[in-house]
């Protein structure tokens, strides 16, 4: 579906490190908010032209929740998501804070707090990354603000900088970034558009070990205090950082429950790790 | 240079060679067709936001344009008529009645008010019917000029109200201003320079605000600004909006300045001949849109006259070498030549910007 990953990280422009610890400005918002955010889907079917893409998922993924979803090509994990943002045709029940979301055009999903990124990094390239993180920050910004020029950075913005480690590529254009800077960038953008439900499509893909340690960290500090959803093909990164996972196959759920009891359940074995000893099926394997 | 500096600057330089150096060296006629230029430079001013910055392929700003015009031009002629008066176009055509839909323009305030108004009423009305629904591309910018050459069709058909192919025409003033007197147009070449740099400043205050931003972010990846929570429909209607309202604007004071507004203005072929300028004098660019369709006005006019048959050669080949081996326009010549001088020194980075070599050279 996507052009293959690059194995190898390209080098990082300037010393790129995620700072965790800014991360805690960010998200320092009253937790309260947070507490009746879940998302809760029953029966989602997705149909194209008469192919079944997704056949009558039920899902619930509560706040504090770090759920990956994984699954063959073509189980239907991107398109799920795509259901979730209004981009794919669905039919059935998506809610999110209580918020119904099917039916709902991109835009009304996104200000209901919804959030994603997706398999190829998608920024604005010829924006600088400061632009870049402004613009995620500025959806409820009135007209009077967006006919002037920005003054100043907001504080969300800065922290966004800080903990996604760009706060010294701020002023290059984001086309300019490392595929791995990318994609922090666009986890940034997803910070500061104060996203509850966070939805990211394979995020570490092409990034190396050393960031995708830093990565998954960060993750878990956001999944501690919002709903996030990781569609990821990387055993290994899914054994090191998810606390929940749900298999796919084919469209419909195949198993779900801690790493371990989906590494245990023989069906997962059967048509997704494959081969009978299973437990050690990488990535390769799977896609 | 501080970007505020360039900015005072170059609108000190543009004014005095506007208001200074032109009046002083050219002369009556000239001048005049530099006003007319000026007119069609405030067109391109709307496509290069539109376009350049929305990248939205407007191919019917003739529409907008010939709103202006004709919205002018029916003042004119019934101020001319006189109190209560018909134009005389009305009188060989028609019935010797003015419609009722003409009558509110006998007011010269009604009238501008409606040519600042109607064209970007339409644009938006327009703009969100198509932009909501998702119409992009070559199908938009077939849509615009389909409506360009249904526009110059409609006003061909309706001759008693609307002079047909022969326009309107032979005004004799301009808000009481005789414009048989050279001062007055004189007057008029002054009244379209200020407005097109007006025009410049506000385009520059745009790109620069937190919506310019914004709209170059939709002109790029459309879907993921509607995943940050806009709507990248309402975003491109503004821009539409400005850039109708610009072609109004143009029309409305290119028809005293040239003294006709026909169909041939308005259609599929002017509609065009707006989008030349921009691509050649670079469409994402402040001052390219503008220079490019003084320029390219200028170099049709000048080379019309000394070989009649052969400029349409010559666009072509200026809009085929343009194309090809400067896609972002003249504008950008500068931004090529400091890309080949730092190209040897690090041939593999992907570096726009000088300023991203700068920082990305300390670690590399």
């Amino acid at each position: 579906m996507t052009e293959p990953m690059p194995t190898t990280a390209a080098p990082l422009i300037g010393e790129g490190s995620l700072d965790p610890d800014a991360l805690e400005t960010v998200i320092a918002a009253d937790e309260t908010r947070f507490r009746h955010d879940y998302l809760e889907i029953r029966g989602l079917r997705v149909v194209f032209d008469g192919f079944v893409a997704v056949a009558g998922v039920d899902l619930t993924v509560t706040q504090g929740d770090l759920r990956f979803l994984i699954g063959p090509n073509g189980a239907g994990k991107t398109t799920i998501v795509d259901a979730i943002t209004g981009l794919a045709p669905a039919t059935g029940s998506i809610r999110f804070g209580g918020v119904e979301l099917v039916g709902k055009a991109s835009h009304k999903v996104a200000r209901a707090g919804v959030g994603r990124t997706f398999q190829t990094a998608s920024v604005f390239d010829e924006l600088t990354v400061l632009q870049n993180l402004d613009i995620a920050a500025g959806a409820g910004r009135k007209a009077r603000v967006m006919l002037r020029r920005r003054k100043g950075i907001p504080d969300a913005v800065e922290a966004a900088l800080e903990t996604v480690g760009l706060a010294h590529a701020r002023d290059l254009p984001a086309g300019v970034l490392a595929h791995g800077q990318k994609q922090w960038l666009e986890i940034g953008m997803l910070l500061v558009q104060d996203a509850r439900l966070l939805l990211l499509d394979e995020p570490v893909a092409g990034m190396s070990q050393a960031e995708r340690e830093e990565t998954g960290q960060l993750l878990q500090r956001i999944g501690a205090q919002r709903t996030v959803v990781v569609v990821e093909h990387d055993m290994e990164f899914l054994r090191s950082f998810a606390s929940s996972v749900t298999v796919l196959h084919q469209g419909s759920v195949l198993s779900e429950g801690t790493v371990a009891q989906v590494q245990a359940d023989p069906k997962v074995v059967e048509v997704y790790l494959g081969r009978g000893a299973g437990a050690r099926g990488s990535s390769k394997e799977a896609s | 240079m501080s970007p505020r500096v360039r900015l005072w600057g170059g609108l000190l330089i543009a004014a005095v060679l506007l208001f200074g150096v032109a009046p002083a060296l050219l002369s009556d006629f000239r001048l005049n067709l530099l006003a007319k230029f000026c007119c069609l430079a405030m067109v391109a001013v709307g496509i290069g936001l539109a376009w350049g910055r929305g990248g939205m392929l407007v191919l019917g700003q003739g529409v907008f344009f010939g709103l202006g015009g004709y919205l002018m031009a029916m003042h004119l002629k019934l101020s001319d008529a006189g109190p209560g008066g018909v134009p005389d176009f009305m009188l060989l055509y028609g019935d010797g009645t003015v419609p009722g839909w003409w009558e509110p323009f006998r007011d010269p305030v009604v009238t501008i008010l409606a040519i600042l108004v109607l064209p970007a009423l339409l644009a938006t009305l327009l703009g969100l019917a198509v932009f909501k629904r998702r119409v992009r591309g070559a199908y938009f910018a077939i849509l615009s000029q389909a409506l360009a050459a249904a526009f110059a069709i409609l006003l061909v058909g309706q001759q008693k109200v609307t002079g047909g192919t022969n326009g309107l025409n032979g005004f004799q003033s301009f808000f009481g201003f005789t414009l048989s007197d050279p001062v007055n147009k004189r007057m008029l070449y002054f009244i379209a320079a200020g407005v097109l740099l007006a025009m410049v400043v506000v385009v520059r205050l745009i790109m620069n605000s937190r919506y310019g931003e914004l709209l170059v972010a939709v002109r790029d990846e459309e879907n993921r600004v509607r995943f940050l929570g806009y709507d990248p429909a309402i975003v491109k209607v503004v821009a539409y909006a400005i850039a109708a309202c610009f072609a109004a604007i143009g029309g409305a004071l290119f028809t005293p300045i040239v003294g006709i507004i026909s169909p041939a203005d308005v259609g599929v072929v002017p509609s065009i001949g707006f989008l030349v300028g921009v691509a050649i004098g670079g469409r994402a660019t402040l001052l390219g849109p503008v220079l490019g369709a003084i320029g390219v006005s200028w170099a049709e006019t000048s080379l019309s006259e000394s070989f009649p048959s052969f400029w349409i050669y010559f666009q072509g080949a200026l809009f085929i070498l343009v194309v090809a081996f400067l896609p972002n326009g003249l504008a950008t010549i500068g931004r090529l030549f400091r890309r080949r001088r730092s190209a040897p020194a690090e041939p593999e980075a992907p570096v726009p910007e000088p300023a991203a070599l700068e920082t990305s050279g300390k670690t590399t």
